[in-house]
């Protein structure tokens, strides 16, 4: 990126609610069904039908304003957004426009140098999805699936507070997390239920006015937003850079090409005409009902990383990296709960060998093949000496391959660690008299040459011997 | 009506439910959807449209034991005062079979006054049920806003659009409204709200009542017969114990503006929907998704619906949405506030439900300003969301003319009492055109 130049950048949100039916109507909102079996009436924009609002979705946007320590508003209202689209059957989508029902929000990401940064949320507002238009497999013409139609949708926009795409992606990041954490999405990016707009402009830097923005389009993975952003930002100074002007337009990012290109204009010229919609009341919420609200909501993920540093004495990394999601949390809390071990080694265990297994696998931590009363079973063994730390990653393995307890595996496979030191002393002996050479050298004052026969102990005794043992004895008798 | 109810049930649905209408013969504006039967609102872009569900007007009518005969024309979808812009031709008044009944639900009103029937639903955004209720020497009563459900109901202007019936008598209208009326949970925009016994409640004296009398709806404009005929039927309230007081309604000469920003607003939202996609009539041979729209809904609509698409569309147009849209809203508050001052003091307010009796057929057509002045003094309720009624008091050159009630939100009983008190005292009611006895 060109020095001199200032980025910002604003995100709009798209996330899907997880209601079992539809924001305006009974029908259901699962995924994958077969076209137009899951769009009554209602969404199909019958004549004479109406929307009713359901209730659920009320709660859950409450729910996100109280979690970004946003204001929930009183008083909100669904307006009518018209246009015409064969994917949209009334003509116009249901959203909220000048009283939405979240406001003045914030969240904190780390920026470049680690510092918490605050990031503005201007607003979140309920509105309905639209169907998607099917252009395969047909000739000459296009067929509508209407299923989507009506699925809960709560938009979240920042103010443009983002300096950096990786900030951008922090801060997607943050909410993709909080609303796991709240239960009011599945955040599912390949089926679409999370996705973002970002607008971004350039400025030289010291500049106090925006420069003119672009908006990027329906990016729906991590990975696109912080591409698209980047190159979006090297398109804008290029333009600047070499006496041209940056036009207000909305582009899309082809992640095959990596480049963002224009929309047709065609679609941005639509005069949405916005107006209260007749057909809903004002959602009114009460001061009472916020309260109960807050009362329900989880811990979070910020409270819960503070917590584990608090409690458990974890690496700040650590536990980032465990409270971002909900069921990591629990699955690491309950492991605690239920072992001797520290809440250190826990955690070592978790982010490394239980992900790393995990990813392997392509499986996801509830549907781990160690339950965590299993690996606190494990840990404990480590903690009170029957096995070394090394030897608990390949009982580990064996109990991943369905091969009984941690107490089994070792049993099973003899791999209880050698603690008596008498056994140790005469695995010592022979080494050091197998050895004299290194013997000679290490009491000549290379120091180093004691992993050497760390190691050569180890392989002896299949590595089942106390390594705190086996230096302690190893370096007595060396000294002699 | 009370013939009727003594009548066998003539169909196993009204024979199975032994209801409050057992029996009694209706028809349904083909604005309110009935499953399996064609539903056009009295246009080409639905002439094909088999409605798959019923309203809940239509379902809780059923489920009272009435028997549907048929659906009634209308003004394509219930824009017009006279029932010419219904694509299925014009509607012809039983008085006088070279005028109009009025509209939009103009051939409720004609079969109900033809006897082809005892009570035919309709709906009213501006008038719809009172003027050519008053055009054709029936009852019609539009409810308070949100006592009737409206699902089902193709919307118009969604948030004055109201559901009510036209008879003869305004014990057949207590009757039937009574079944209408009630919560949905399907219409956020319906009220739950208790549903008193409307018969019951008719046979009250309206001794020491009161009754606005707003001077604006007496001003020019205002045909000089009808305005005798109102005034005596003011005299009889009277003489029956009621006190006629004025009442200062400052707003009410905005309705007629004001309403043409609002209704024309939102039904250019709601008739986006006809877009030949899903539904209705769809354009041959389209060149691209453009043209499809286009010329589906160029070939579907008639002139009226598309020139207040078109007022819509502007007034909330950017730039313009402050000027008109918004404006209206505000003197929209305005007049229901002149309505609500003057609740305070009377009990219903009195007055000509509409300027002239029935016009000629063709006389109005090509003057869109004219013909909306018809629904001048019946405006106001929807507006306000008021319950208003129209009742027969008396004819000019043979020619019906209505006495227009409106009282205070939820006070239908108190309309349909004055109107059965007045009723009882006078036949206007009883009188049957020549053609039809």
């Amino acid at each position: 990126m060109s020095a001199g130049w200032e980025v910002v950048i604003g995100l709009e949100i798209h996330t899907q609610l997880a209601t079992r039916s539809k924001i305006f109507s009974g029908a259901s909102t699962a995924y994958g069904a077969e076209p137009n079996t899951q769009a009554c009436l209602v969404d199909l924009g019958y004549p004479g039908v109406l929307p009713v609002l359901n209730e659920e979705v009320v709660h859950m946007a409450a729910m996100f304003g109280l979690a970004v320590n946003a204001r929930v508003a009183p008083r909100s209202v669904f307006a009518r957004k018209n246009y015409f689209y064969p994917d949209l059957p009334k003509g116009y989508q249901i959203s909220q426009y000048e009283l939405p029902i979240v406001e003045h929000g914030e969240l904190f990401i780390a920026d470049a140098g680690g510092e918490e940064k605050r990031i503005g949320i201007t607003r979140a507002h309920l509105e309905e999805d639209a169907g998607k238009s099917i252009h395969e497999g047909l000739d000459q013409s296009s067929g509508i699936d209407l299923n989507r139609a009506g699925t809960p949708l709560l938009e979240i926009v920042s103010e443009p507070d983002m300096r950096s795409a990786k900030e951008a992606v922090a801060y997607m990041r943050k909410i993709h997390t909080i609303v796991r954490y709240l239960g009011i999405s599945d955040g599912n990016m390949q089926e679409g239920s999370f996705r973002c707009d970002a607008n971004i402009s350039v400025r030289p830097k010291g500049q106090d006015e925006l420069g003119t923005r672009t908006e990027l389009k329906n990016l729906n993975s991590f990975r696109f937003v912080e591409k698209a952003i980047n190159f979006e930002i090297e398109r804008q100074i290029e333009v600047i850079e070499d006496g041209g002007e940056v036009v207000q337009e909305t582009r899309l990012y082809d992640s095959d090409k990596d480049e963002t290109r224009p929309m047709r204009s065609k679609e941005e010229a639509n005069d949405y005409r916005y107006f209260p919609d007749p057909d809903l009341l004002p959602v009114e919420i009460s001061a009472e009902y916020i309260e109960t609200v807050r009362q329900q909501l989880p811990e979070l993920p910020d409270a819960k990383r503070h917590r584990f540093i608090d409690e458990y004495q974890l690496k700040a990394d650590d536990a980032a990296i465990l409270t971002n999601s909900r069921p990591v949390a629990d699955f690491y809390e309950a492991t605690v709960a239920a072992s001797d071990a520290k809440p250190q080694l826990v955690a070592n265990w978790v982010v490394g060998d239980l992900s790393g297994a995990l990813n392997r696998d392509g499986l996801d931590i509830t549907e781990s093949k160690v339950s965590a009363d299993a690996l606190a079973g494990l840990l404990t063994r480590i903690e009170d000496n029957t096995i070394s730390g090394k030897i608990a990653k390949q009982v580990f393995e064996a109990m991943w391959d369905g091969e009984g307890s941690a107490d089994d595996v070792i049993e099973a496979k003899g791999l209880r660690q050698i603690t008596d030191n008498s056994a140790i002393e005469a695995v010592v002996d022979k080494v050091i008299e197998a050895n004299p050479g290194q013997v000679a050298e290490y009491r000549a004052g290379k120091d180093k040459l004691i992993g050497f026969f760390v190691g050569q102990v180890m392989k002896e005794t299949r590595g089942q011997a106390n390594p705190g043992q086996v230096n302690q004895i190893l370096k007595d008798k060396l000294s002699q | 009506m009370r013939r009727w109810r003594r009548q066998k049930p003539r169909t196993r649905r009204a024979a199975g439910k032994g209801g409050a209408l057992n029996g009694l013969p209706i028809v349904h504006k083909d604005i309110f959807c009935t499953r399996g039967v064609k539903t056009s609102c009295g246009s080409k872009i639905l002439d094909n449209f088999i409605s798959p569900y019923d309203a809940t007007v239509v379902e809780k009518l059923a489920n009272a034991g009435a028997v549907v005969l048929g659906k009634a024309n209308m003004d394509e979808f219930a824009m017009g005062s006279s029932n010419e812009t219904s694509y299925y031709g014009a509607v012809l008044n039983p008085w006088d079979l070279e005028c109009t009944p009025g509209g939009s639900s103009g051939g409720s009103a004609a079969a109900v006054a033809a006897r082809f029937v005892p009570a035919a639903t309709g709906t009213d955004t501006g008038g719809s049920i009172r003027q050519p209720a008053a055009l054709t020497g029936t009852v019609g009563i539009k409810p308070t806003y949100g006592r009737v459900s409206r699902y089902g109901m193709i919307a118009f202007a969604s948030s004055l659009d109201q559901a009510g019936v036209i008879t003869r008598t305004a014990e057949d209208a207590a009757r039937v409204l009574g079944v209408m009326a009630g919560f949905d949970e399907r219409d956020s925009t319906s009220v739950d709200h208790p549903v008193p016994d409307y018969v019951a409640g008719i046979n009250e004296s309206i001794e020491g009542l009161k009754v606005g009398i707003v001077r604006q709806h007496f001003d020019e404009g205002l045909d000089p017969d009808c305005g005798d005929r109102v005034r005596d039927a003011i005299a009889v309230i009277e003489s029956l114990g009621a006190e006629a007081v004025e009442v200062d309604m400052p707003n009410i000469d905005y309705s007629v503006p004001t309403y043409y920003v609002v209704a024309p607003a939102e039904c250019s939202s709601n008739l986006s929907r006809f877009d030949g996609v899903r539904f209705g009539h769809r354009a041959e041979n389209a060149e691209d998704l453009m043209d499809m729209y286009c010329r589906s809904r160029g070939e579907g609509f008639g002139d009226e619906v598309k020139r207040r698409i078109m007022t819509g569309t502007y007034v909330l147009s950017a730039g313009y949405y402050d000027a008109y849209y918004l404006k209206a809203q505000q003197v929209r508050h305005l007049i229901a506030d002149d309505f609500k001052k003057a609740f305070a003091d009377v009990d219903v307010i009195a007055g000509p439900t509409a300027p002239t009796p029935a016009f000629r057929i063709g006389e109005k057509v090509d003057d869109p300003i004219t013909m909306y002045l018809n629904d001048i003094y019946t405006i106001g309720a929807n507006l306000a969301g008021l319950p208003g009624m129209s009742v027969p008091c008396g004819f000019v050159n043979g020619l019906p003319v209505g006495l227009h009630l409106v009282g205070h939100h939820f006070e239908e009983q108190t309309l349909l009492r004055f109107a059965h008190q007045y009723q009882q005292a006078t036949d206007w009611h009883a009188a049957c055109p020549e053609d039809f006895q």
